[in-house]
Parts: C-alpha cells; structure tokens; sequence
C-alpha cells in the first residue's frame, strides 16, 4: 500500500451497476476503498470509468448493487467529497482568472453564506502553489493553455480539502512537468489520508495505485497492478498489451 | 448645462420620480440580467417578459391589480414549460418557444376584444415610466431588496451554475433548485419592471448593462454593481433625451442602454486589435475591485468568499 496510511473503508461498492436513464453502462462492480488509498480506473472509451465516477459523486443514481461513500449516499457529503470532471468548464462569458477558479473549491465548505476566513484563504493559496498555478493565477481561464487549466481545476480539487477525491483523467492535457506535480500531490493527499479514485488512459498512471480495476462494460480485472496490469488482461480489454 | 441637465428633474415631479423608477428597474435588472447572461438565459427571459401579457390583460379586463394577472401569467408559463419539459423529449427551448407564442397569442387575442385596450396595451409593452405612481416604486423597491437578497445569499450555487451544473451540484448546490431560484428572481424583476418600461423593452434593460459590463469586467459582483451603474446612466440619459427631443421614455432609456453596449464593444475591440498589433496578449478586462489585480510578480492569493462570488 505504498506507505500511506490506510484505514477504514471509505467507498464500498457492492454489485454495482452504473449507467444513464435504467440502462447499466458498466455491471457488477465490486471494491472497497479504504482513506489514504489509490483507486484507477482503466479502460477504453465508452467502458463505464466516467460513469462510475459519477456515480460515486452522487451526480448520477447507481442502476443496481449498493455504494456508499463515507458512509453514506454518494453526493450527500460534498465538503468531504472532491471531483475533478473529464472536461471542467473552461469557456465562460466572465472571464474568471484561475485563482478565482481554485477559490470556487471552498465553496463547498463555505456553504452559502459564511464568509470565506483564514484557513480557506491558506488552503487555497497552498493548492495554487502545490499544482504551479502561481505563474498564471490571476489571468483569466479562458485565455490559459490546455494544461494550465487543468492545473487549475486540480487545485481548484485540492482546494477542497476532500477525504476522497474522484478525479476524471486528470493527467490529460499535463505536461511531463504538471505530471510530476500532479504525482506529487496525490501521493502528498494521501500521505493526509484521502482516498484518490481515478479514471486514466495511462497505464503508468496505475503504478502506485493501490487496487486496479480494468473495465470493458464490466469489471475484466481487479487486484494491485501486478495483477491487473497482465498481457492477457490488457489484449481483453483493450485489444493489445499496452507499453508497460 | 444646469438647464440642460439637471433641471428637467428638479422642475418636474413626475420627471424625477421617472428616474427612480429607472434607477430601480436598472438594479433588480442588473441582478437578475447578469445572471441571465451568464447562465444564457435570454430566451427564456424573453419568453417570461412576453409570458406575463395574457395574465396582465386579463387582469385589466376583469379590474384586479396588474401585478397579479402578470404573476399569473409568469406561473402558467413556467408551469408549462417545466411539465412540457419533463414529461416529452422536446428540450426546454422548444417548450419556451411554445409558450412564448401561445402566451403572445393569447395576450393578443384578449386585448383584442375590447377597445378600452388601446392605450393599456400599449403600456403593458412599452410601459409608462413617465406616468409612474408612488405605489409602483413601492413594488419596485421591495422587488429591488428581495431580488437583491436572494441573489446574494445564493451567489455562489447561482455562479456554478452559470459555469457548470455538475461543479454546483457536486459542491452541495441542487441545481435544479438553484435554477428554479434563478428564473424566480427573473420573474421578479420583470414583473417589477414592466409597468415603467414595459414587457418588450424590460428585456433590453435585462440584457443590454448586463453584457456590456461582461465586456469589461471579470468578478461577477463587479458585473452587477457596473451594469448597476450602467442602467442608471442609460436611465438618465434616456429621460433627458426623451425629455429635450420629446421622444417616447421607455424607448429611449433601452435605446441608450444598447447604444452604449455597442460603444463599448466596439471600444473592447479596438483595444484588442492594438493589442494584438503590438504582439501583446488580448488585454485583460478591467478589474471588479482591488483584489483581482495582474501582478507582474503574480504572488497568488485567493478569496474564496469573495472571489468570483461577490
């Protein structure tokens, strides 16, 4: 496990469906995710990582089967819950600059009327510096260049000062130099105790994860990478083996 | 210039209260308008400005006070907007579509039956800002706090929604209720306005501050508070300019409000072409207030409260 400290559950998933309007996207998905873990999620397009995401974010209902996330329903604890979407708004008609953009990770905590105070000021100021957004911070997002603004929305997650973190592909867009950082700063969250669930392309991504789950509509493998991360699991999924 | 200026309001009553008439209409505007223009809510407001008609005719064929056929009208509309949109595949646009023409046919129709209607439709869409009462500006300020009060306590749900439902639904924000809100207040203000400038150009007064002060500015409570301001100059502006030329008030104050956007579009443009001729990046908008300045050192510091949501 990497060294972090891992204790109890904090998303358990039991036969669980995902999908849109009745019909299951991805079926029979099962794991336990204990705080300070790495969960990925690996599979090709259309195989159920995003749905499930979501799902875990209470943003769409489960199909079938039981989750719960910090002991409850997916979306009921949203201060306690970050999530980074696969294609965060970036055009806006306002044009919000980044640190703006960080700040809007405390309004979770904030509620709607408390005033934002010292801590949530720190917490952000940390979040910018932590994914290098300090160069940039007070240009508007809309004028930031791909990987910028996905350091943005990943401190803007960091901002939020989550337990568990559901993050959509968030390497995308990162340059070799946002990759490091990013690698840094989950292994920093977890290191606190969150637990990271994320949907990836990458399979260098998974190296440090603690449970592997390779999807295709259904769950092909599950296990550490070692175990998923097999020729013969990969050509299923995928179709070849990968360049691990 | 005190002649040309000041006096018209200072000489005639019904002038000055036309003014505070404008002023209010172009606060609860602002509010609401900035929100429509951020969250794209044009044709919807548009459809609401429109929606009220029927209501409001009714209400003055059968003597009850304006203000409750227009409310009645605002709750047929959405009512049937939201049970079109839920209960078929056809998207909410095309719902609003529906109503908007069937809500005007129907305010037409009315109206057409009686004569006494001459002079009152002409009112209910252009409005009479010049012939505004003192029980009027009582409606309007009360509609100004509460719209005021509402978009405050929710302005942070209501500028993730602008961005994106999801990041205000997985920050605790319901979206579905935050949006409800949104189109309450939108009602509010219409409803509000449209004894002084009427259903047709209240949508001019909703839309043209609001997406002139997006042209220059980044914080959305500096979007509200300059097309505050904006309102009001184009609500003095215009008196004066109906008042020297004889011209119709309503008319003019929107006329002078979407002049002004077309001003400052052009000027943002122009700044922008000089910009990029000298090899610069596009200038950045003018700042909201102290806190979002660019540093050339940029040390980062965010204001979560504040930030985006003041």
């Amino acid at each position: 496990m990497s060294g972090h400290p891992v204790s109890e559950h904090v998303i358990v998933a039991r036969d669980l469906d995902v999908g849109y309007d009745g019909r299951a996207v991805t079926q029979g998905v099962s794991f336990d995710l204990p705080s300070g873990a790495l969960l990925c999620l690996i599979g090709t397009n259309g195989s159920g990582k995003s749905t499930l995401l979501k799902t875990l974010a209470g943003l769409i209902d489960p199909v079938g089967g039981s989750v719960s996330v910090l002991g409850g329903a997916p979306g009921t604890q949203p201060a306690r819950v970050g999530y980074l979407a696969q294609r965060p708004a970036s055009s806006f008609t306002l044009p919000i600059c980044a640190a703006d953009v960080v700040a809007m990770g405390r309004f979770a905590a904030l509620g709607l009327v408390r005033r934002a105070g010292k801590d949530d000021r720190r917490l952000c100021a940390e979040s910018i510096e932590r994914m290098g957004v300090g160069p940039f911070a007070h240009q508007p997002l809309m004028e930031l260049s791909g990987g910028q603004q996905q350091r943005t929305h990943l401190a803007q997650a960091l901002a939020r000062r989550a337990e568990v973190l559901l993050l959509d592909e968030p390497t995308a867009g990162l340059d070799p130099n946002g990759r490091e950082t990013f690698a840094q700063a989950i292994r920093d969250e977890r290191a606190r105790g969150c637990a990271v669930a994320m949907a990836t392309h990458d399979l260098a991504d998974a190296e440090d994860a603690d449970v592997v789950i390779l999807l295709a509509g259904r769950i092909v493998a599950a296990g550490t990478p070692a175990e998923v991360l097999t020729d013969d699991n990969l050509r299923a999924s995928f179709g070849f083996t990968g360049p691990h | 210039m005190n002649d040309t200026f000041f006096r018209p309001f200072t000489d005639n009553e019904f002038l000055m209260r036309a003014l505070v008439a404008g002023v209010l209409v172009a606060v609860s505007c602002a509010v609401v308008g900035t929100f429509v223009v951020l969250r794209g809510l044009a044709f919807v407001a548009d459809a609401l400005a429109h929606g009220v008609l029927p209501g409001i005719a009714t209400a003055i064929l059968l003597g009850f006070p304006v203000i409750l056929g227009a409310v009645a009208g605002t709750v047929v509309m959405m009512g049937g907007v939201s049970v079109i949109t839920k209960r078929s595949r056809l998207s909410s646009d095309t719902a609003i579509g529906l109503f908007f023409a069937g809500m005007l046919a129907l305010g037409v129709m009315i109206t057409s039956r009686s004569d006494k209607f001459k002079g009152d439709l002409t009112n209910i869409l252009f409005g009479d800002l010049l012939g505004v009462d003192m029980t009027a500006l009582w409606w309007q300020a009360s509609a100004v706090i509460v719209v005021a009060a509402i978009a405050w306590v929710c302005r942070r749900p209501f500028l993730l929604l602008c961005i994106e439902p999801e990041i205000a639904a997985t920050s605790g924000f319901k979206p579905r209720r935050y949006q409800s809100l949104m189109l309450m207040i939108v009602a509010i203000a219409i409803i509000s306005s449209f004894q002084s400038v009427g259903t047709l150009l209240v949508f001019g007064m909703l839309l043209a501050p609001a997406s002139t002060a997006a042209l220059v500015t980044r914080r959305l409570g500096a979007m509200v508070g300059v097309a505050a301001l904006l309102g009001s100059l184009s609500t003095y502006v215009g008196l004066l300019l109906s008042y020297h030329a004889d011209l119709a008030a309503g008319a003019s104050v929107v006329a002078v409000a979407v002049g002004i956007f077309l001003v400052t579009f052009a000027a943002v443009e122009v700044r922008t072409g000089i910009a990029r001729r000298r090899g610069a990046p596009a200038p950045i908008p003018v700042h909201g207030h102290g806190h979002a300045h660019d540093h050339p050192h940029s040390h980062a510091h965010a204001d979560p409260t504040g930030g985006p949501s003041r």
